[in-house]
This record gives structure tokens, sequence and C-alpha cells, in this order.
């Protein structure tokens, strides 16, 4: 609980600083909502992620799953398959990478890092063989395949809030987020599987005593984290309007991993919450928008023209100096 | 060595440790003298590893006092006793088990030249030969990884590091309880070895015919308390008995006889073990670490392969994973308790429910409600001291942590229970307890196996003991012929062909 509050300490702050240097930050309905989207999006994979690492695991192909899935998803439409079914195909297909990830480790035993890593590797190059002359896109898929369209619409509108003219309604990336969210939490906090993960990750062989089948739930997280990255896929590709195969995805698996650990789950296993999650998800484009807003204040341009490159490095210290208190924490309580 | 014949070598004086909950050490006097070995003994939670890391430097005493030659001393860690010559070899054993016998000798000290630290591989390797045979061990063993080697090869190994150190005072924690008869009887002749070279000794047993076998002097704890010392002469298994315990055994192990019914379970393997016990029998299964007990009881439970044929009232059952064991009935307390038996980092309230959970579900979730009531029906009936359930079980002392463990299985109906060391680590408080509910078990007709490497334990619980040597049955016993001596004599290889 702790951790959760931690969290939203450090989330409100940079709310705050966002809303002193623009005073209209939280009242500009185009930017809130802009916002809004980029945390879900990024609360979708950093759930798949979270859940991964409470029950001791970790999948660092999430990104590149990401790229796969959208680009899948466009080369699949454009070819003639309708919308909805190449919806339900691509998320099968993350439940095929999950489970073979899943099978790997825990049959196998291999190193979920090493498994996953090869991954990475794989899932993009497959982007890229799949569509290797053009992006695809929403423009394309109408171009090619007309009678979609309305499907399409159909589809993004109620995903992502956005029509086929790109114009943004209501950022309904956030319900899509709020209701996984729900589901998972109703899962991980509530059901006996669960409770499971939380067993396994903390100590995988006191699990396997008790009688769990500690095999069969880890495969089951690592499908659930595919999923999650498929539907990233899917997500990016109706949000952007197209994907790129060389790009779309690459290092969000990272943005996942430190969503989960600000948001409470230490690499360790066996701890963090959905909400802490949530609230980590979120920090990252609160985050963004606070550096390019004191990037674009007169005072700051004169000293450093540039500030994206700024960015990243920001985020790692953030990241570095949410870990140090959490350990600071940790000391302390286990002193008292 | 020119100590004073008068002057201890090393004494502590009151000496007292606290430890949350406990009073580990409640005013202990003791003295050790060159050249002399001092057995120390007492029951499981005595203070006997207390006083040991106290003597090498693990812990700081709370109060009293240590004197060295006469004069006081305090360590603040071990490496200040290694500087003053006290060196302790653990019960559990600190070797690096990737790497080969002569590194670990000389880990932390080895031979180098050269700024970098670069390392003298020749002379290391000599001089670890050396060492080697003087504990008996074959110079071949040098390069070997000491993950390879038998644990009795390792204990030796441990005993041939300390050799190369300058010791004054050697503490040997149990050296014996994972060594062949051979590895034993070389023991000994290191022993005395060091005692004719002026080294004093601190030795650890729980087995009296070993301590009459070694020891100059016994000092006997009890409840952190020194309750009594005996000559060399003097040590007979009744006096040792009477010290430690306080009280006749008979009150410590409360087995009351019940006239056994049918076979509840049998286990039959063509090559191995092969035994039966009864509804409400209590049957005890001993042998040396490594005789392969904890790998059959968890062969039987599904952790691993099982060859051979088990049968649970008279039906033939096939298990392959621990959850078909658990839904027959057939339950393990496993031997590590802080790996595999407990979620440490976890509340009581979590691992009482663990192998519960599915029979908690209401409408797929799990019911906090129903989960309290189980879990506080079990701390109440095991007498659990916890402060609430949401507690972590890992702060709760050794006693209490086994209460835990076996409170996972009783909510379940346990037809079959496995006890692999019930009471290690438990104090004589928790034992009675622990020993008095599995008394009650087997009189509701569960079937019981306890497998164990306290002997007393053994012989004071067991209505039979099945007695196991490198894999393999090596006889057993029924309740008239039980001896410590005839489950040694089985138990290293000794005497096939005793019992049945």
């Amino acid at each position: 609980m702790n951790r959760v509050l931690g969290v939203l300490v450090l989330l409100l702050t940079i709310f705050g600083l966002n809303c002193a240097i623009d005073l209209n930050y939280a009242t500009r309905w185009s930017n809130v909502k802009e916002v809004l989207s980029q945390q879900a999006f990024f609360a979708v994979l950093t759930l798949g992620a979270g859940l991964l690492i409470i029950s001791g695991g970790i999948d660092l192909s999430m990104g590149s799953v990401v790229g796969l899935s959208g680009v899948a998803f466009g080369v699949l439409m454009r070819n003639g398959v309708s919308p909805i079914l190449a919806v339900l195909i691509v998320l099968m297909m993350g439940i095929v990478i999950g489970s073979i990830h899943g099978l790997l480790v825990t049959r196998l035993k291999l190193q979920a890092f090493l498994v996953t890593l090869c991954g990475l590797f794989v899932y993009r190059g497959l982007a890229r063989v799949l569509s290797p002359e053009t992006r695809p896109g929403m423009q394309q898929t109408v171009e090619k395949q007309p009678g979609c369209a309305s499907q399409l619409d159909f589809l993004s509108q109620l995903l992502t809030g956005r029509n086929l003219e790109r114009d943004f309604g209501f950022p309904m990336m956030t319900i899509v987020a709020l209701v996984l969210a729900i589901v998972i939490g109703l899962v991980l906090h509530g059901s006996v599987h669960g409770r499971y993960w939380y067993a396994i990750g903390r100590n995988e062989q006191a699990a396997r005593y008790a009688g769990i089948n500690t095999s069969r739930e880890r495969v089951a997280v690592y499908m659930i984290c595919s999923l999650l990255a498929s539907l990233g896929g899917i997500l990016t590709f109706l949000d952007d309007g197209s994907v790129t195969p060389e790009s779309t995805g690459e290092t969000w698996e990272l943005y996942a991993i430190t969503g989960a650990v600000l948001g409470g789950c230490t690499l360790r296993g066996g701890e963090g919450t959905v909400p802490g999650m949530l609230l980590g998800a979120a920090v990252l484009p609160l985050l963004k928008n606070l550096i390019n807003r004191v990037g674009n204040l007169p005072d700051v341009r004169e000293i450093i023209p540039a500030i994206d490159p700024v960015i990243p490095i920001l985020i790692g210290l953030t990241l570095l100096a949410g870990t140090i208190a959490d350990e600071f924490f940790r000391r302390r309580g286990r002193r008292t | 060595m020119s100590v004073n014949e008068t002057t201890p070598l090393l004494e502590v004086r009151d000496v007292v440790k606290q430890f949350p909950g406990v009073r580990a050490l409640d005013g202990v006097s003791a003295h050790l003298l060159a050249g002399e070995v001092l057995a120390v003994v007492g029951e499981n939670g005595a203070g006997k590893s207390t006083l040991m890391k106290i003597l090498a430097g693990v812990y700081s005493l709370d109060a009293g006092q240590m004197l060295l030659e006469g004069s006081p001393v305090r360590f603040s860690n071990v490496a200040d006793a290694l500087k003053a010559g006290i060196s302790l070899i653990h019960q559990e054993l600190n070797l690096a088990e990737n790497l080969d016998v002569a590194a670990n000798l000389f880990l932390g000290r080895e031979h180098t030249f050269g700024r970098l630290g670069w390392l003298q591989r020749r002379s290391m390797a000599a001089e670890a030969v050396t060492l080697l045979k003087r504990v008996g061990l074959p110079a071949e063993l040098v390069h070997v990884t000491v993950d390879y080697l038998s644990p009795g090869q390792k204990q030796l190994v441990e005993i041939a590091r300390v050799l190369s150190l300058k010791v004054r005072v050697l503490i040997m924690d149990e050296p014996t309880s994972s060594l062949t008869q051979t590895e034993t009887d070389r023991l000994y002749e290191v022993i005395d070895d060091l005692r004719r070279s002026g080294v004093a000794i601190v030795y650890i047993s729980h087995r009296l015919a070993e301590v009459k076998r070694v020891a100059d002097r016994v000092v006997v704890l009890r409840d952190g308390r020194v309750a009594g010392e005996l000559a060399k002469e003097k040590v007979t298994h009744d006096n040792l008995v009477r010290l430690m315990v306080g009280r006749e055994l008979k009150q410590l192990y409360p087995r009351t006889r019940v006239t056994s019914g049918e076979v509840r379970f049998a286990l039959k393997q063509e090559v191995g073990v092969s035994f039966s016990i009864t509804a409400g029998e209590i049957v005890g299964m001993a042998g040396l670490v490594g005789a392969g007990r904890t790998e059959l009881a968890e062969a039987v439970f599904g952790i691993r392969p099982f060859v051979g044929e088990i049968r649970l009232d008279g039906q033939p059952l096939s298990i392959t994973k621990p959850r078909e064991a658990i839904d027959q009935g057939i339950l393990l307390v496993p031997e590590d308790r802080r790996l595999h038996g407990l979620i440490l980092e976890e509340s009581v309230g979590f691992n009482l429910s663990l192998p519960n959970l599915e029979d908690l579900k209401t409408r797929g979730l799990v019911s906090r409600s129903r989960e309290r009531t189980l879990a506080s029906g079990a701390v109440n009936r095991l007498r659990v001291k916890t402060p609430n359930l949401r507690q972590t079980v890992g702060l709760l002392s050794g006693g209490n942590q086994q209460k835990v463990v076996f409170g996972k299985w009783l909510a379940r109906e346990p037809r079959v229970l496995i006890l692999d060391e019930p009471t290690r680590g438990v104090d004589v408080g928790a034992r009675e307890e622990i020993y008095a509910m599995i008394d009650q078990l087997a009189s509701t007709g569960v079937a019981i196996w306890i497998i164990s490497s306290d002997l007393e334990e053994i012989l004071g619980m067991s209505d039979r003991i099945v007695v196991l040597h490198e894999g393999k049955k090596a006889g057993e016993l029924t309740r008239d012929q039980f001896s410590e001596e005839a489950v040694m004599r089985l138990a290293t290889g000794a005497g096939v062909g005793q019992g049945h």
C-alpha cells in the first residue's frame, strides 16, 4: 500500500508541475484526452509486464509483439480479412506466442530473459517479412479493401475514439484500459490464480510442494502478457493510423517494465498491485509532457536547444530514484 | 603451545543472548582447556548453536563475559574470532559448490603474487594435497568441483579448510551427521591428532556413542542454561538423558500404543525400499544423510519420478504430481521448511490457505471470510503463537513456523502424513506440542511416516523403524528391538540381515 501511495505522490507532483508551467494543462480537453490515451496505452502493456513480474517472469519481446501484431493486423485486412476477424486472429497469435514463451521457460527450463530476448529479434524480423515494402495503415487498408471501411471505422471508434478521418472524440483507450484493469485486478487480487502467481513469484518450490501446478500457472501468465502486447499492436494501428514494421513498439517493453516497477512490482517477484501498475503507467506520459514543456520555456531553450534527447535520461533517473526510495523504505520497514 | 595448565584457553561467564520471543542463553558459564575435547549436548533449542555462534563471533552477547587465556575479549564479527584462532565448522556446509576443492580450501586466502593478485595454483594445489591427506581424502580430489563430492566428503573438505588456518579452538557442530562409518573413524583420528597438538575442540553432537568416544568432558545445556557437567567416566546414557531432558523420555514422547488396523499405505520397489504402514501406525525411517529417505518421500509425493508401486487402502496409485498426492490425502511436511514448506515473506494466513484455496472458492473468487475461518481455525488448533493472521511467517520462531506447515495440511483429511524432519530447529516446548499432535493424528487412523535424523525422536515416536542405507532398505526394527545401536548398525551398512 505504501508503494501505491509513493507512486501516487510522484504522479501528482509531476501533474502539479505540468499545471504550474501551463495553467490550462488540466482544462484543455484536447490535451487531456491525448495524455489519457497515452497513459491508457501504456497501462495495457504495463498490466501484462506487471503480472509476469509478479509471478517471477519477464518479457523483453513485448515491444516486438506490438510491432508484429500491428503489422499483421494491417496485412490481414489489406488481404481481405474482415477487421473483426483480423482482431481475433491477431489476439490468437499473441496467445500462441505467449504459450511458446511459457512452454520454453517451464518445460525446457530456459531462462525467461533469454527466451524473450530471442523473441524480441524474431518478431521484429517477422514484422518486416510480413510487410517488406510498405507501412500498413488505415488509409492503405481502405484503398485496397473499400468494403471493410465501415467495420474498421466502428472498431477504431470503439477502441480509440478516432474515426477514419482521424477525428478524435472521447479517449476510448482509457475505457479499454480500465475494463482490462478491473478484470485483471479481480483475477490477481480475488481469484485462486492470482494468489498462486504471488506464491510462485516468491517461492516457486514452496508453491509446488503446496500442490500448485506451477508450470500451468506460469504459462498462463506468459499468454496473458503476450495477448496484451498483441492488443497493444492493434491499438497502435488504430490510434496512429499506421505502423512501421521496422520500429513500431521498439523499446516499449522497457517502458512497460518501468511502469510496473514504478507501480510497485519488484523484479524479485511476488510483489505488486493493479492500482500500482495503473499509476506507474500513468507517470511516463506526464513526465514526457513535463520535460517537453520545460524545454519549450524560452529561458531553457537558450541553454538546451533540443530537449528530446534529455527525455530518456530523466525517465531513467526517475526510475532509479524510485528504486532507491523503495529500497530505503524496505530497509527501514525491516528494522522496525 | 605454552598455555598455563590452570588458566582455561577459553571461558564464558554468565552469557545471556536474547532473541525476539526467546531467551536462547540464560546465564551460561563454561570453560575450555587447551588440548581437550569438550562435548556440548542438549536438545534442539537448548542453546547449543547459539553458544557456538557467540564463541565464533557470529552473534554478539547481550550480557556476560568471554575470556581468552584469562583476559576479556569481545568479538564483533567472525573475522575477529578467526584472528583469535577460533574457528567454527557449520552444520550447514559453507562451500562454494561451483569451485574445485583447492579453490575452496584457500577461498579468501589465496596464494598470490604481484599487485594484481595472480593466483599461484601450483603451490595451493601442493598444500591442498597435504591438507586432504590429513583428513583422509584422496589427493585426486584436489581439482574436483565440490558439487560432485558426497556430503561426507564435503564435510571433510570443510574440516581440511579449518586445519589450514592457525586454529587454537575448533568448534564442530554435528560433524558426523553426514559421514559414513569409515569417514567418521577418520574424523576421530583427525580429532585425536589435533588434541595432541594442543588444539581445544568443542564438539556438538546428538549421538551418545560418539560423545563417549571423543569427549574428555561433557557439558549439558537445557533451555538456555547449563543443566550439568559430566566427566568422561560419568558419561552414561541415563545420566545424559536425565540432564538433557530433565524428565523421563516417555514424558517428551507421548506415543500411546494403538492396536494397528488395516494396511493403509504400502510401497514396493524392485530395487530399493518396500514397507507398509497400517492405519494409526507411526513408522519411523532412519538412515544417514544421503541414504535416500527424503528423495523417496518426495517421489511418493510426486515431486520427483517414482519407480515402483504404491497402494493406498489396497488400491494401486500412480502419482505424478503433488496435486494428485494431496487429493488422495497423502501429505508431505517437507524437510526444508524455509525453502519448500513456507513462503517466508508472506503472511501466516496466506501460507495456511495456499494448498486449500480451491476449496475456498465462492463464485470463482477466493472467499476472504472462509479463508479467515480456515486460517484462524488452524492457528487455534495448533496454538501457533502469532499476533494475527497477517504476520509475516518468516518472523515467527522455528516451532511456530513448523506448526504453520502442519496447519496447511490439517484442513484436509490426511490419510498418510509424511513428516520429513518434523522438529528440526524447533524448540523443546513446540516439539512437545508437535509430538502430541502427531500422536493424536495417529489415533484418528492416519498412517504416519516420520523421517528423522534425530534418533531419540525416531525411537521415542515410532511403532516400527525402517532403516535405509544407500538408497536400499537395510532392515526393519520392531519396538522390542529398538536401540540406538541397532539403528546405527543398520544405517551404516554394518548389519544387513538384522531385523526382518
